[in-house]
């Protein structure tokens, strides 16, 4: 048996505008994953706190949360890989652990986007690409995504159907997810009707910007045993960085940062795409989820659309994905997103879904990618 | 000079690839070689990290490229707003380079397709910046 255990998962609900401070939002999220934990704060050993930089002021957050939540003196760092952070977070949290460093360690991912327009958030994460060269252009996340999907779209005839299919779905598990920053049910013809922010991307086929937190607990096997009725084994890390540039990119129609990732994933578990029971996908635009697809072997190159055509992603198809609504359902607040699909997955390991929840799921994958796929986390659990 | 006038929104300076805004203003989009190990840098790097030489050599990209995808931005981020709606697109041209940058406003959104031919060229702005863009090829 894997000996890295998830023992506890939590995240606040994710909004548009929370109203509170950033060590309060991630004083919630550290609530709910000490749940029914036989713990307290002081046996948390260190402390991963995780979050892209320049949403709001404070520098450092570590240190400031490290304080809110009494974790001090125990050591606090930390990890940025923007929209992949906090499960950057847990691949550093598995090593801290497995190396015999610490016993006990969270993982806390927080955002809060709310103090910038959408605009202003734009220019941010525009700044997440190369600010020499290509920023200048005016380069987006959308416009990014936007252009892998007209590349799919070219040499695999996905259409902008297939990709509102997928906001369908999430759609409509998203609005049984009372975390959910979105919780109504969006037919095909509001998402193609809706405002085009890049072609072939609709405001409907993005994520929004949100505001939240995360936190995932991370303990060596023999302590989980003690600590929690219900761990969940780390079986599989995998992690790859493409190129900053869009310009330094080798293929245009899926990510080869979240095909590596899975390749160690698979390997490092010993399963294959079809052993998975359960997936949590990077479905920051419509088009990112049939990436995934594809990039995680779920479907062949090409074949992606296919599988949400079929309804094959759905709870009762061949292999269920963001059945707790995804981030286009749930809001994006960047570094807490990785804690929060964790988090789906170990309660549906569990048998605790609230949402729909996958009968007998002993297996759970999640795909986190950063920025405009330069940084690609598979993950894959084990209850 | 470096970096400050190139774009539309220019976020840092100084850069020993500078050069390269140099050439620009003299109407040549370059990319860099390493004349020790042959290997050929888009966007340019000024060090060449295959073989840790310092030693790199500027050539010009010319001939036609292809493109190889594209998005019509209507959304601009803040200090893009006036520009939108413009077009992003990556564009394949010989020996692996890969470019991105705009569409000329002169190709007509109908006459735009995946695969069809582009030369890079360089483009002043106003207010004295300057960028390259593609055009038909
Ligand atoms: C799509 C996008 C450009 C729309 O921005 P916008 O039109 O300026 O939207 P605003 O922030 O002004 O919000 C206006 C309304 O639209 C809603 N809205 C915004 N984005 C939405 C989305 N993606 N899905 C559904 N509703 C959305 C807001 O809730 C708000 O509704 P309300 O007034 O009822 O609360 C913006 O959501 C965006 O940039 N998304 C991508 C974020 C991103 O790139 N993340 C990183 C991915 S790797
Ligand atoms: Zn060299």
């Amino acid at each position: 048996m894997a000996d890295v255990a998830i023992v506890g998962a939590g995240q606040t609900v994710f909004s548009r505008s929370c109203g509170v401070s950033i060590r309060e939002l991630a004083f919630d999220a550290f609530q709910e994953a000490l749940e029914g934990l036989d713990i307290t704060t002081s046996d948390i050993d260190a402390s991963i706190i995780c979050s892209a930089p320049e949403y709001d002021k404070q520098r450092s957050p570590a240190g400031l949360i490290s304080e809110y939540l009494e974790l001090t003196p125990k050591p606090s760092f930390y990890v940025e890989t923007v929209c992949s952070s906090s499960s950057t977070g847990l691949r550093v949290a598995w090593s801290l652990v497995k190396s015999g460093l610490h016993k006990v360690v969270a993982v806390i991912g927080f955002q809060k986007m709310s103090e910038l327009s959408s605009r202003d958030a734009a220019e941010r994460m525009g700044r997440g690409a190369d600010i020499i060269w290509e920023s200048p252009f005016g380069l987006t996340m959308p416009a990014g995504y936007a252009m892998y999907a007209r590349a799919h779209m070219d040499k695999y005839g996905t259409t902008e159907e297939h990709l509102a299919k997928v906001r369908v779905k999430n759609s409509h598990y998203g609005a049984t997810n009372p975390k959910a920053n979105y919780r109504k049910e969006l037919s095909l013809e509001d998402i193609l009707k809706s405002d085009m922010i890049t072609t072939p991307l609709k405001k409907f086929d993005c994520c929004a910007n949100a505001d939240g937190a995360s936190c995932v607990i991370v303990a060596r096997g023999d302590v989980a045993k003690g600590i929690s009725e219900k761990p969940i084994w780390v079986m599989g890390l995998g992690a790859a960085t493409d190129t900053m540039t869009m310009a330094g990119r080798k293929q245009l129609t899926g990510l080869q940062c979240a095909q590596e990732a899975a390749r160690q994933a698979y390997k490092m578990a010993g399963v294959k795409p079809q052993d998975i029971d359960v997936a949590e996908v990077h479905d920051c635009f419509t088009v990112s989820e049939i990436l995934a697809y594809e990039d995680l072997g779920f479907a062949k190159p090409g074949e992606g659309a296919g599988l949400i055509e079929d309804k094959e992603t759905y709870a009762d198809g061949k292999i269920p994905v963001n059945v707790d609504g995804g981030l286009l359902s749930k809001g994006h607040p960047i570094g807490a997103t990785g804690g929060s699909q964790i988090r789906t997955i170990v309660r549906q390991l569990r048998g605790q879904a609230t949402e729909a929840q996958v009968k007998g799921a002993e297996i759970g994958l999640v795909h986190n990618i950063g920025g405009i796929g330069q940084y690609g986390n598979v993950t894959i659990l084990r209850r | 000079m470096g970096f400050e006038n190139f774009g539309t929104v220019s976020f840092t300076t100084e850069a020993k690839a500078a050069d390269f805004i140099t050439y620009l203003e003299q109407g040549k989009v370059m990319a860099t070689r390493c004349p020790k190990c042959g290997v050929s840098y888009f966007p340019p790097k000024a060090d060449c990290p295959s073989c840790l030489s310092g030693e790199v050599e500027w050539f010009e990209i010319k001939g036609k490229g292809k493109l190889a995808t594209y998005t019509i931005v209507n959304y601009g981020p803040s200090g893009f707003e006036n520009d939108a709606p413009y077009i992003l697109a990556l564009g394949e041209f010989e020996g692996g380079i890969q470019i991105m940058a705009r569409l000329s406003k002169d190709i007509a959104s109908s006459d735009i397709e995946a695969g069809m031919s582009l030369v890079v060229v360089p483009l002043k702005r106003p207010e004295g910046r300057i960028s390259y863009e593609f055009k038909k090829g």
